[in-house]
């Protein structure tokens, strides 16, 4: 932002697809990637006479998720048309939510630029998505157009927030903050390639210190963090250089452009959109009781900001390792897991994300799916601390524990790895290396102390790696002394 | 066999039970009546006679092996907007032409599980918007009893077949008064259950807060047998009340000692044909002798229902028929672009009437008038519907004439909507305070033209209608048929 007198004014919408088994108003499957229209009946095509049934499961979601973002859950909401044109809308409106959504006036604590900030989230409300097109080459050169409604009637949660936003990076910490509890919660996968978790933005820039809003912009179609980030960025500069410029804003939506870097006007596209929103007369007013609200309170998860806190005071651990633990909710309960046989956290951690984690995304699986569970891992952990095998060791067979998901204990044994720490065989071993570089000894005991390294490396290799290493040290260092 | 048409559905069950006659018999009985008779009727859309073959077959192999099933053989016809798998169904639009749904209705399934003959698809105002039938995009329906007459709308089809005969039963579906008033004005019975009792999954929608499917029948009987086998809680409609239906024929033959019947004196002013008046008081006063009182009681918001009505109904429709769009189904009609092609599929596809009432319904939802008509509609609803709750708390039932007018001549007030809207004006509160009603011969005007009751009910009390439906069709003996059909 090349101006400093203007701040930015945020609000974000979120679409989050929920984890349903089954669509929003049919028992249609939800899952991705099927072969088009084959996940379709009468009432997600739209087709005359099918009548909506609200599924229960999409609405324990919103309550979870409500109750996660501190909202009130309405004891009575309702659902409501929005009506427009579209082909991939198969009954010419969607199902919604308007004058009385399941959820309002919430918030989500964020972090960004090391400061902690309060953003109010203004409402959830419950919807539909529509289909989906399919063009034969662009929209515009296209002769026909296909659509696949398997998307159609998928459930969705729209979260708004209030435009309580003023940087780009808040928007991405409150984007990313938001996605954590959507995937701790598990009613959601983030997946924001595919279109789980899809963003619009309304921009707009005021004077720092003034209270009135200015004209807002709509970006659309936000899909990854980084294209959040520099479409704000861009949007809010030049937002600020029409203003300096004499210029106004005009209220339209615009797409960001990624190859660009850019946005642009949708002219034309967006003429003022009047949706003639009304009560669905298909479905009765949705009524929830206080026991439907507390059975799912009573089953809600710890959350990502409670788990940071707890991780730094109970275990001690630095907030960089904190992040990186709690950013996924499985790698967690596996480190929670480990430290119940190996207390020592920070080893843990230190462990977890360096080599499970490497192992992890080479395999490309989930903590849990890891054949080496936490019980081994604290146990290899031991192994190390008892001084039965060295780091180094312990580093070496990590791949193959991850393979094989065998016990440690027994792995070393019989691969025959346990560490040497018998004075007389590591002295033994030494006696055979020094009668080997009777130069070297020469040079090292006239002052080239920096072959000690040598030295050891050459008994390692002697002992299969084997050798207690602080052992070593000591008695090679006592024997190149005389 | 004309002695089969003066049978109700429980002796033709006993004869077709006995074997005296066959549904394949009494199936090609009514396939030649609507031949011989339905070049000068226009009831159906399509006759299905390959499928009535098919099912009255069945239906005779099911009643040779004692099978039981409530409507087992009996030839019935269905209001075209009700979905039927595999067969056409066209809501009397040419935009729906070519439509095959994948699916039933939730009533014909119900209708398919008792054994039913399905005749065929009935005529009827595109879309069901209309008070005479003259809406259809394909023909137009006239009245048995002077084919130079309306058989009445939007059911008009229901009515007239099932007056001359040209099916033993038939549904329709009432938004504001489209079963009731056909059936009134072609001497049949009609029923409109409460809101909620009979399921609305498979009924192409017009208004759905208002839309209830319901029978027209030839006798009282009837209705409460067709209501036996369509009524009942239906998961896949949310509006569907989860009760369990009584078993309505259970109250036929019980008097009326003590009950009050509710005369509304807003109903009984201007603008009602003399001869409507007094047959209709004719028919109270048969009550009263039977034991039942007469108690004037005062629905003082009923003057706003039917500007209440087409406010409700037309915003409903316009979104409820966004979906006839060309994509999925039915008519398309080529453009330039896709906006090109919606407005050409949906100009050439809907009918006057249907157009007038989407706009008008886009007009009340559209932002800035919402507060003013939707959501005022919204509220005088909620007056009308308070008046009869307060009625209902000196009164059983309330009676009114159905219709001002008996049926009017074909083309009389087509050019004149608003006229025309005026049909319904003792129907359409009905509808929007979601109660059951009833529509009961009581006599002819001095044309010959058949003259109808309203029996309105308490909600879900369908049952104290049918009783006294049933002590007036006893105690009036009416003619059914007219003589030109015999």
């Amino acid at each position: 932002m090349g101006n400093t007198d203007y701040e930015g004014v945020i609000g974000l919408e979120v679409h989050a697809h929920l984890l349903t088994e089954s669509k929003l108003f049919c028992k249609c499957s939800t899952r991705f990637g099927a072969e088009p229209n084959s996940h379709t009946c009468p009432t997600c095509m739209g087709l005359p006479g099918a009548l909506p049934v609200l599924n229960r499961k999409a609405v324990d979601f919103a309550i979870k998720l409500g109750l996660a973002l501190n909202c009130r859950i309405n004891r009575r909401s309702i659902f409501a048309r929005k009506n427009y044109y579209y082909p991939d809308l198969p009954k010419g409106y969607q199902i919604s939510q308007y004058e009385e959504p399941i959820c309002e006036d919430g918030f989500i604590d964020i972090e960004a630029g090391g400061q902690e900030k309060r953003i109010r989230v203004k409402r959830i409300h419950m919807e539909e998505d529509a289909g989906k097109l399919v063009h034969e080459h662009t929209i515009e050169t296209s002769t026909y157009s296909l659509v696949d409604y398997n998307r159609s009637s998928i459930p969705l949660l729209e979260i708004v927030s209030e435009p309580d936003i003023t940087t780009p990076e808040e928007a991405v910490a409150y984007l990313k903050t938001l996605r954590d509890i959507l995937l701790y919660l598990e009613i959601c996968d983030g997946n924001m390639e595919e279109g789980s978790f899809r963003c619009d933005a309304n921009v707009s820039v005021r004077k720092k210190g003034s209270k009135e809003l200015g004209t807002r912009t709509e970006l659309k179609n936000l899909n990854s963090f980084k294209h959040i980030e520099k479409s704000l960025n861009y949007e809010i500069r030049r937002q600020i250089e029409l203003i300096e410029a004499g210029g106004r804003v005009i209220q339209e939506t615009r797409l960001f452009n990624v190859d660009e870097g850019i946005t642009y006007s949708m002219r034309g596209k967006e003429e003022a959109h009047d949706y003639r929103y009304f009560p669905e007369p298909d479905l009765l007013p949705l009524i929830i009781s206080n026991e439907w609200i507390e059975e799912i309170r009573s089953v809600l998860p710890e959350l990502p900001g409670e788990k940071t806190k707890r991780f730094i005071e109970v275990y001690g651990l630095p907030k960089y390792d904190t992040e990186i633990l709690v950013s996924d909710k499985d790698l967690s309960y596996y480190f929670e897991e480990t430290v119940k046989t190996f207390p020592e956290p920070k080893t843990v951690s230190n462990w977890i994300m360096t080599e499970l984690l490497r192992e992890l995304k080479e395999r490309n699986i989930k903590p849990f799916e890891a054949p080496l569970s936490p019980q081994y891992l604290g146990e290899l952990l031991t192994l190390v601390k008892d001084g039965t095998i060295s780091i180094k060791i312990a580093k070496d067979i990590f791949p193959e524990l991850m393979d094989k998901g065998v016990s440690p204990k027994t792995f070393v044994k019989e691969k025959g790895l346990i560490q040497i720490s018998d004075e007389a065989e590591i002295a033994s071993a030494i006696d055979r290396v020094i009668s080997l570089y009777p130069k070297e000894v020469e040079e090292y005991r006239f002052g080239k102390e920096k072959l000690l390294g040598f030295f050891v490396g050459q008994v390692m290799k002697e002992t299969k790696g084997k050798a207690n290493p602080k052992m070593l040290n000591e008695l090679l260092l006592k024997r190149l002394k005389t | 066999m004309d002695r089969l048409l003066q049978m109700n559905i429980e002796e033709l069950g006993d004869l077709l039970r006995k074997r005296e006659v066959s549904s394949l018999e009494l199936t090609h009985f009514y396939l030649d009546r609507i031949k011989k008779y339905d070049n000068t009727l226009h009831t159906y859309i399509k006759v299905t006679e390959e499928e009535a073959l098919k099912m009255a077959k069945s239906a005779d192999e099911r009643l040779s092996k004692g099978e039981e099933g409530k409507l087992l053989g009996i030839p019935i016809g269905l209001k075209d907007i009700l979905c039927t798998v595999g067969i056409e169904t066209t809501c009397a639009s040419k935009i729906l032409k070519g439509f095959i749904p994948p699916y039933d209705a939730t009533v014909v399934n119900l209708l398919k599980k008792e054994g039913f003959v399905l005749l065929g698809k009935l005529n009827m105002d595109e879309f069901a918007m209309g008070s005479s039938t003259e809406n259809s995009a394909f023909m137009v329906t006239k009245n048995p009893w002077d084919i130079e007459r309306i058989p009445g709308g939007s059911s008009g089809g229901s009515a007239s077949a099932t007056a001359a005969a040209l099916c033993v039963a038939s549904l329709g579906t009432d938004t504001g008064g489209s079963i009731r008033q056909p059936a009134g004005f072609c001497g049949t019975v009609g029923m409109k259950p409460t809101y909620g009792r009979v399921s609305r999954y498979g009924l192409i929608a017009f208004a759905s807060s208002l839309d209830q499917i319901g029978p027209i029948t030839r006798t009282v009987y009837d209705c409460a047998a067709m209501m036996n086998v369509i009524s009942g809680y239906d998961p896949f409609d949310s509006t569907s009340i989860p009760v369990k239906a009584p078993d309505y024929t259970e109250v036929l033959g019980r008097d009326i000692k003590g009950m009050r019947i509710g005369i509304p004196k807003e109903y009984f002013i201007e603008g009602i044909e003399p001869d409507v008046r007094e047959s209709v008081m004719k028919g109270v006063t048969l009550l009263e002798r039977q034991g039942a009182s007469v108690i004037e009681i005062s629905l003082p918001h009923s003057e706003y229902a039917v500007a209440t009505y087409y406010i409700v109904c037309t915003a409903e429709a316009s979104s409820n028929l966004a979906r006839y769009d060309g994509v999925k189904y039915g008519l398309r009609i080529d453009g330039k672009d896709i906006i090109d092609m919606y407005k050409k599929t949906r100009s050439m596809g809907f009918g006057k009437e249907v157009k007038r009432r989407i706009i008008l319904g886009t007009y009340v939802l559209s932002s800035g008038y919402y507060d003013a008509y939707y959501r005022k509609a919204g509220q005088v609803r909620t007056l009308i519907r308070g008046d009869f709750e307060k009625a209902f708390n000196i009164c059983d039932v309330i009676v009114t004439p159905v219709s001002p007018t008996t049926a009017f001549k074909v083309g009389e007030k087509i050019d004149d909507p608003l006229t025309m809207y005026l049909s319904d004006i003792f129907t359409i509160p009905v509808n929007l305070a979601g109660l059951p009603a009833m529509s009961v011969p009581c006599g002819f005007d001095r044309n010959g033209l058949p003259i109808g009751l309203q029996i309105i009910g308490k909600a879900l009390d369908e049952e104290t209608m049918i009783k006294t439906a049933y002590v007036l069709e006893s105690e009036l003996k009416l003619k059914k048929i007219p003589e030109e059909f015999l």
